[in-house]
């Protein structure tokens, strides 16, 4: 009996103590579900090198913005970049982490990945429901010698609010003037046609399913899934496979400016190989903690250092070198580098 | 004659504790309520009470909310369950209350505990995963078929059938909620006096006038109580019908179209509901469902204690 109560004092006094240290040396972190996968892959990683834990809870880029501006966590994340004057006005600052693509895929019958060509103007019709035939005289002049049938295009979204819908709607509101004043951009909104699926999984399943149809997932999915993706037309005119090369163009040749905390959507992007739906993801600190500040930008820049290789094994496409240099400058200004 | 004055103080610790657990609980629901109506209350002045019920606007780009479309989904999903449930569940309760043999009653009991037991999310995936191709490709079409030349009915199944619409939704809810409509209405029967069904058969009924004459009629208030809570479960389940609806924040004629519920709305949008008018729409949507709740299991519990009380007498 003595030897089990001497036991049980034992641990407690153990946990308790690791409790301790642990609180010292744990960092945490809310928001965005997309990136969720690759921070917990870094984190396992900077854990085993450091002994510093990352305690992340995917609750959603709202949730995240909510919970940082609340100054309940050490940062929070969100797919969205927060402009400027809501950055000064909750004192918050933001530099991307991850970029992420997302893919328009199609399900039609004979037709294989990478061989389909669309441009802005014919993806914003199909989404708009203006064009309702893949057999429509502007899909067929994109794609010379290849053969349609005179099949309804079903559309596919998302049905949940998501920042791969917020990023896809601002690839349409940016190219096509036309969705920006009858629908905008925003994480969900009022599509005027097409049916919802929720998740990534959910649009990549009736993509599958119903025939002739068109969906938009982020590049993991459709490679995974093994949709047939389209390949399309960027600002440079030039058509586009949508993959790590090209997602890393659009990241380098866009302007993501310090000075403005780095709020830009990735879309439509100069690169002449540049592909035109991509988006980064965002990380928000409290402008007055600087000590907590500083090891959670030891992290980012641990990982930006370590983790491009991890990043790319997830299917997320790591910043360009010239970026990460911008923020570490940007880090340094805030005397948190 | 009074009781003792002299009290055992445990006693009176455990009558204290008991009581504040039940106050608690009172305390929990002011509390959600205040939450609702403070954090909806942006919303509330925006759009009013009237305007935002009738509206049908969801438009989180141009901050247009209305709760009409959720309303009407939450409505249709709800009564269609409930039309393809009651049959299914009474007659369940009829075959184990009258008919079945003994030794039958122990494992159809424990199958229908069973399927209350399956967690939403469950149902949820395997709607998506198996039930929607099914209906999809062709339950779906069949109706289509058939009701194609009739007028007003082929109204009902226009469209091109996807297995993620009201229909698909209102079948996973009908099997969600049959356990609960059969568990009450096998107790309202089996409160039928054995004296009044053992005369009608001595009178020479059969069993089908017995059930029909004499049980149904007994335990109709109870049956009916029965039916509203189960109504009040199909009202507030989410995930069983989040996958398979579509979030469309549209009023539509068709079963085989996508349509929203109050709760897919809330389960679909809150995480990432980015401006403070969009979450407050939200909270305002979660109010309504909370009153509507209020009023359904308000009217289930009037019928049922009726029924009761009717046994007493």
């Amino acid at each position: 009996m003595k030897n089990i109560v001497r036991v049980i004092l034992t641990i407690a006094v153990v946990l308790s103590f690791s409790a301790v240290a642990g609180a010292a040396e744990t960092l945490n972190g809310a928001g965005a579900s997309f990136p969720y996968p690759v921070y917990s892959a870094w984190a396992f990683d900077y854990n085993k090198v450091t002994g510093v834990r990352l305690n992340y809870q995917s609750i959603g880029s709202g949730g995240g913005i909510k919970q940082i501006s609340a100054r309940t966590v050490d940062f929070g994340a969100s797919d969205a970049p927060l402009a400027p004057t809501q950055l000064n006005k909750d004192n918050l600052l933001q530099f991307p982490a991850v970029i992420g693509g997302v893919v328009p895929v199609v399900n039609i019958p004979g037709v294989k990945a990478g061989v389909l060509k669309l441009d802005s103007e014919a993806v914003c019709k199909i989404y708009l429901g203006e064009t309702k035939h893949w057999d429509d005289k502007k899909i067929k002049s994109l794609n010379p010698g290849m053969k349609f049938t005179h099949d309804e295009i079903t559309v596919v979204h998302r049905s949940d609010g998501s920042g791969t819908t917020a990023i896809f709607t601002n690839y349409l509101s940016s190219v096509c003037p036309e969705w920006k004043s009858k629908v905008g951009a925003g994480t969900s909104v009022n599509w005027p046609v097409g049916i919802g699926g929720k998740g990534n999984e959910g649009v990549a399943n009736y993509t599958k399913r119903a025939a002739s149809s068109i969906g938009y997932v982020e590049l993991a999915y459709a490679e995974q899934n093994k949709l047939a993706y389209a390949l399309l037309k960027n600002h440079a005119g030039t058509f586009v496979q949508p993959s790590f090369k090209s997602f890393e163009d659009a990241a380098a040749t866009a302007s993501f400016d310090p000075k403005k905390d780095f709020a830009l959507w990735l879309v439509d992007a100069p690169g002449k190989d540049a592909w035109p739906i991509s988006g980064a993801t965002f990380i928000l600190l409290a402008k007055e903690k600087k000590g907590s500040n500083m090891k959670v930008v030891k992290f980012y820049d641990w990982a930006f250092k370590n983790g491009d290789n991890k990043a790319r094994e997830l299917i997320y496409v790591p910043l360009p070198q010239s970026l990460k240099e911008k923020i570490r400058a940007y880090w340094k200004a805030a005397g948190i580098y | 004659m009074r009781r003792p004055t002299r009290r055992n103080p445990a006693d009176a610790a455990f009558l204290s504790l008991t009581a504040l657990s039940s106050f608690s609980v009172i305390l929990i629901v002011i509390g959600i309520l205040y939450v609702l109506v403070s954090e909806s209350s942006l919303a509330i002045q925006k759009f009013g009470v009237i305007r935002f019920l009738e509206s049908t606007d969801w438009d989180p780009v141009k901050e247009q909310f209305g709760a009409a479309t959720n309303i009407y989904g939450t409505v249709v999903t709800t009564v269609l369950s409930l039309v393809f449930a009651i049959p299914i569940a009474v007659g369940i309760a009829i075959f184990v209350t009258e008919v079945s043999p003994n030794f039958l009653k122990g494992p159809i009991g424990a199958a229908i505990e069973l399927l209350a037991a399956i967690p939403s999310i469950i149902y949820g995936m395997w709607g998506l995963f198996t039930l929607s191709p099914i209906m999809a490709n062709s339950i779906e079409p069949f109706l289509k078929k058939v009701t194609a030349n009739i007028p007003l009915v082929g109204l009902l199944f226009e469209g091109t059938p996807m297995g993620i619409d009201i229909l698909t939704a209102s079948m996973i809810l009908s099997i969600m909620i049959i356990p609960f409509t059969a568990s009450i209405s096998r107790d309202a029967f089996n409160l039928t006096p054995g004296v009044v069904k053992e005369s009608a058969y001595a009178l020479g009924a059969t069993k089908w006038e017995v059930v029909k004459n004499v049980v149904l009629p007994y335990s109709k208030l109870g049956v009916f109580g029965g039916v509203v809570l189960s109504l009040g479960r199909a009202l507030g389940e989410t995930m069983a019908v989040a996958f398979v609806l579509g979030n469309n924040h549209r009023v539509t004629t068709s079963l085989l179209d996508a349509a929203a519920t109050i709760t897919v709305t809330l389960a679909n949008e809150f995480a990432e509901a980015d401006k403070d008018i969009y979450l407050s729409a939200l909270f305002y949507l979660a109010l309504v469902l909370f009153v509507l709740s209020f009023i359904t299991l308000a009217v289930a519990k009037f019928f049922l204690l009726k029924a009761e009380k009717k046994v007493a007498r």
